[in-house]
Order: structure tokens, then sequence, then C-alpha cells
């Protein structure tokens, strides 16, 4: 670094980083002060209505469908990236290209996907009706939606880390005689616990975020599948605004906190 | 490769059964559905006149938002590398903070910020110039929860340069206007060009920020997941499917573009 004339040797910008900050502040800062105001200003109300039965439901539903497709899609996704980084036979290009087409697809069109397979005249319904299973307007059938949306995440930052970790470890493992599950447990999985922990922060943040696929497969019917999204959705189409912005806040805090520690971490296991 | 580092083949049947179950099997039933009558059904559900309206204001505020984050993206991501800031770890961030905001309450506080009954949104009723409930409300949420992957594309190809470069150019005698046409920027336009075209995937997919702001105005302000959603719920699983297949057809046209750029910008690295 020339520390002598830096400023003026190199685009020294400003006014370029003064749009910036500004840029980011407006548009994200702004907002989120805006709702923290509104639920402090409010907090007496704001705190009756989350205590209600309906909201408490809606959230723990949302926390449910969270942390069982996090438990799920961990497992999973680990297992779909040891597959496509680490195995060879054909078709694995076409396994990793339906791996990434969640994010692809509009929240709404996920939902519709699966209400075309288990909605009333869907596909799998002559089959399901008589072993009494119903998908559609339940939770299974969100949880599906759920799993859906938030596959890839795990998968992703799965395989990232372990095409940059390499396989020599692992082959000094097995030379040394251990057997695959060994070399995988111990070897392996160390490895690449940041990757899957970066993807577990995005995986949750999406979960507790996702609207428009549960609104579809779920109905959004309180007390029986409303979420803490779509419980939102009722709450401002109903004009109930501390109900609306005291879920959003409650989302938003879960979310962040979440997120960060699931990257905190994967930041510690990195170093 | 040795074959011992091979996973298992029941590891690998795990893994295709699931994704065979999971993700395979409902797109496949939402491409049939789409096509279940006849092409020219199809063709209609897409080209009606409410189909093809809010498909036009979807690609046309997808790209005006892609755009204005690519400039502004781009802008961030060059002050995260080479800026020395205080709180620069703030902004890295601020900028993640629309990751973890469920997009549905990205449209219920704008409205709460700029809608009629809030302050601002008064005074901008009275300018003649709504934000929500109005077009420009449906960029505005598409630019919040766009921004990070703008940002996150160019940032790692920017920290990558060596900045001795831009050092040499200007030791030439370069201008700083130079030193950004002519070094900066042929470096980082892949990124660019790549950061847009997710930015613009992940707009026209949009919905529960859409849903919340934009007032749902047939003709006006109605997007193309609202409107799917509308169809869905008159009944129409085959229109809805219909304009499904064309957003995810967009969205994965674009996908082998911006992959190919993604190369291309990491081999400069």
């Amino acid at each position: 670094m020339g520390s002598r004339s830096s400023r003026r040797r190199r685009p020294s910008g400003v006014g370029l980083t003064v749009a910036a900050l500004l840029y980011a502040g407006f548009l994200i800062v702004l907002p989120l002060a805006a709702l923290l105001l509104g639920v402090i200003e409010n907090s007496g109300p704001t705190l009756r209505v989350l205590a209600s039965s309906e909201a408490m439901g809606a959230l723990s539903r949302t926390i449910g469908l969270t942390t069982t497709s996090l438990v799920i899609n961990l497992v999973l996704g680990v297992l779909t990236a040891v597959v496509l980084v680490r195995d060879r036979f054909v078709g694995r290009d076409v396994l990793g290209w339906f791996t990434d087409l969640p994010l692809a697809m509009s929240p709404i069109t996920i939902g519709l996907a699966f209400f075309v397979i288990v909605g009333r005249n869907g596909w799998l319904q002559p089959w399901l009706e008589p072993l009494d299973i119903k998908l559609v307007f339940s939770f299974p059938g969100m949880l599906l939606a759920t799993l859906f949306v938030t596959f890839p995440f795990v998968v992703r930052e799965t395989v990232l880390v372990l095409s940059e970790v390499g396989t020599s470890e692992e082959e000094a493992a097995a030379t040394l005689g251990a057997n695959p599950w060994q070399t995988f447990t111990l070897v392996t999985l160390p490895n690449i616990l940041p990757g899957i922990a970066g993807g577990a922060a995005l995986l949750v943040a999406r979960a507790l975020g996702e609207f428009g696929a549960v609104l579809v497969i779920g109905g959004a019917i309180s007390g029986v599948t409303d979420t803490a999204t779509t419980f939102v959705f009722h709450a401002v189409e109903e004009r109930q605004l501390f109900a609306a912005y005291g879920m959003s806040m409650v989302l938003v805090a879960l979310s962040v906190t979440a997120m960060s520690a699931f990257n905190a971490i994967s930041g510690s296991l990195r170093r | 490769m040795t074959n011992a580092l091979s996973p298992p083949r029941t590891i690998r049947a795990i893994a295709v059964a699931w994704v065979l179950a999971l993700v395979v099997v409902p797109v496949f039933a939402l491409v049939l559905q789409s096509f279940a009558e006849s092409p020219a059904r199809f063709w209609h559900a897409v080209t009606g006149r409410a189909a093809w309206d809010a498909l036009v204001l979807t690609f046309v505020t997808s790209a005006i938002a892609a755009t204005v984050n690519a400039l502004f993206g781009t802008m961030i991501a060059w002050v995260l590398v080479r800026r020395h800031l205080p709180g620069k770890r703030l902004l890295s961030a601020l900028v993640d903070i629309p990751f973890a905001v469920p997009t549905l309450v990205t449209g219920v506080v704008l409205v709460a910020l700029l809608g009629p009954q809030a302050r601002i949104g008064q005074l901008l009723g009275d300018w003649g110039t709504p934000i929500v409930f109005a077009r420009p409300g449906i960029v505005l949420a598409m630019l919040f929860i766009s921004l990070p992957l703008v940002v996150r594309m160019v940032e790692p190809v920017l920290a990558d340069l060596d900045p001795d470069e831009e050092d040499a150019a200007a030791t030439l005698g370069a201008s700083r206007w130079l030193i950004f046409r002519h070094v900066l920027l042929p470096a980082i336009v892949p990124a660019i060009i790549a950061g847009w075209l997710q930015a613009f995937a992940r707009c026209i997919a949009e919905f529960g920020s859409i849903a919340a702001l934009s007032g749902n105005i047939p003709g006006e302000t109605l997007v193309a997941s609202v409107h799917i959603l509308g169809e869905l719920e008159a009944g129409d699983a085959t229109a809805a499917a219909a304009m499904s297949v064309v957003l995810l057809g967009v969205a994965l046209a674009l996908q082998p573009i911006s992959r190919a750029l993604v190369t291309r910008s990491g081999a400069h690295g």
C-alpha cells in the first residue's frame, strides 16, 4: 500500500462512498428502524396480541416447520453434497441441476407444484385417500413445501467446502485402514462443518420467512395451518397493525439471531 | 479419485431418491399440468390480457430494480473491498440483512413507512407520487430483496484484483476516470452482469413483499406471482401452472449465462 499519496493515485471516491452508504442506509436501515420504533411505541398492545393463542400457535407452527426442515435437510443435504462432489456416475450433473432448481422458483410456483400432486384433484390423491393421508391444508404438506424451498442451501455451501478441502486427508485415512464411515465422521465431517453451518444459517432464515409456498399448500387456516408469516398477512388485511408489526418484529429478531448464531459457528470453525 | 473414497452405493441411492421425490416429481407435475388441456390453452393462459400485463409489469420492474442494484451494489462492493472505514463490518452485515428479513415483512414494513397512513406516505401522496400501492413500490421491494445478490457477486472479484495495477496506471498519469474505465471496469463487468442476472431472476420470482405493498390492482400493479395465486384461487390450476412455467423457464434460461460469467470473472483471480 503506497501510503504516500494513495488517496490521489487510486480513485479515492469519497462521493462514491457516501452514495453507497446512503443507499444502504435508506434502503435497509430506515424500514427496519421504522418497524422497531412502531413496535416500541405500542409495546403494550403489541405484547398482548402476541400472547394470544392464535399468535402463539402460528409462531410455534413456524418454529416446528423450521426445526424439522433443518434436521432433515442437514442430513440429506450433506449426504447429497457428498454424492455430488465425491461420487462418479452418469446423471450426477442432472442431480446437481435439480438440487439447485428450488432457488429459481417463485414461492407461489412451489406451492402450486405440490398442490398439483396432493391437492383436491391431485395426482397422488387416488393413492393417498384410501390411506387417509391428507397433505393439502395440513402441517405435513407445509413441511414438504418448506423442505423443498430450503433444500439447496446446505447442499450448496457444503459442496463449496467439500471441493475446497480435497481428498488427500481422506486418502491418508483410507490408507491407514479407516473404513468409509470412520473416514467420513473423523476426517471429512470436521472439515466441512463450517460449510454446513453456513448453509444452516441460510436455511433457517428462509424457513422462518417462507410465505407463498406455505400459504398455497397450507391455506392459512387460523388455528390449524396459520404460520407466523400468514398470521402477519391476515393481520394486515384485517388492519390489526399491532399484531402485524409485532409478529414481523418477532420473525426478524428470530431470523437475525439464528442466522448470526450459525454464521458465528461457521466462522469460528473455519479458524 | 480412488475407489475407496467414493461414497457407498446406498448413499447415492438415497440422494437420488430424495431429490427425485422432493424436487423432480412436483416440478414435473407442474409442467405437465400446464399443458394438461392443450397448447392453445397454455398460450391463452400466458398471453391473455391480464396475464400478459402481469408478465410485462414483472419483467420491467425487475429489470429496473436489477439495474439500480447493479450500480449501487457495485459501489457498495467497492467500498467494502477498497475503503478503510470504521464500521465497515457493520455495512457488510447490513448488506446481508435482506437474507434474514422475511420478504412479507419487507412489504409490511415498507407500507408502514411509506403507506398512506404514515407521515412520509402522506407527503408523497400530496406530491402526487405515491410509492406504496403503486408501481414504484414494487421496484422498491425488489431493490431491498435483491441488493445482497449483486454485492456478494462483485465483492470477491474486486477483492481478487491487484490494486497495484491501478497504482501503475495512476503512476503513468491516468486519470481516476480512465483507471476506472480501463483497469477496474473490464475486470468486474462479468461479475456485475452475473449479479444483474441473479437479481433479475430473484425479482421475477418475488411474491411476499409485493403482495403486501403493491395493492395488487389488475393491469396496474398485479405482478406475475400474485396473478398465479389469483388463477389458483379461481380454480384454474392449469392457467396458474402455465404462468409458473413461463417464469421458471425465464429464470432457468438465464442460469447458464450467469454461470459462464461467474466462471469468467473467477478466472481473473
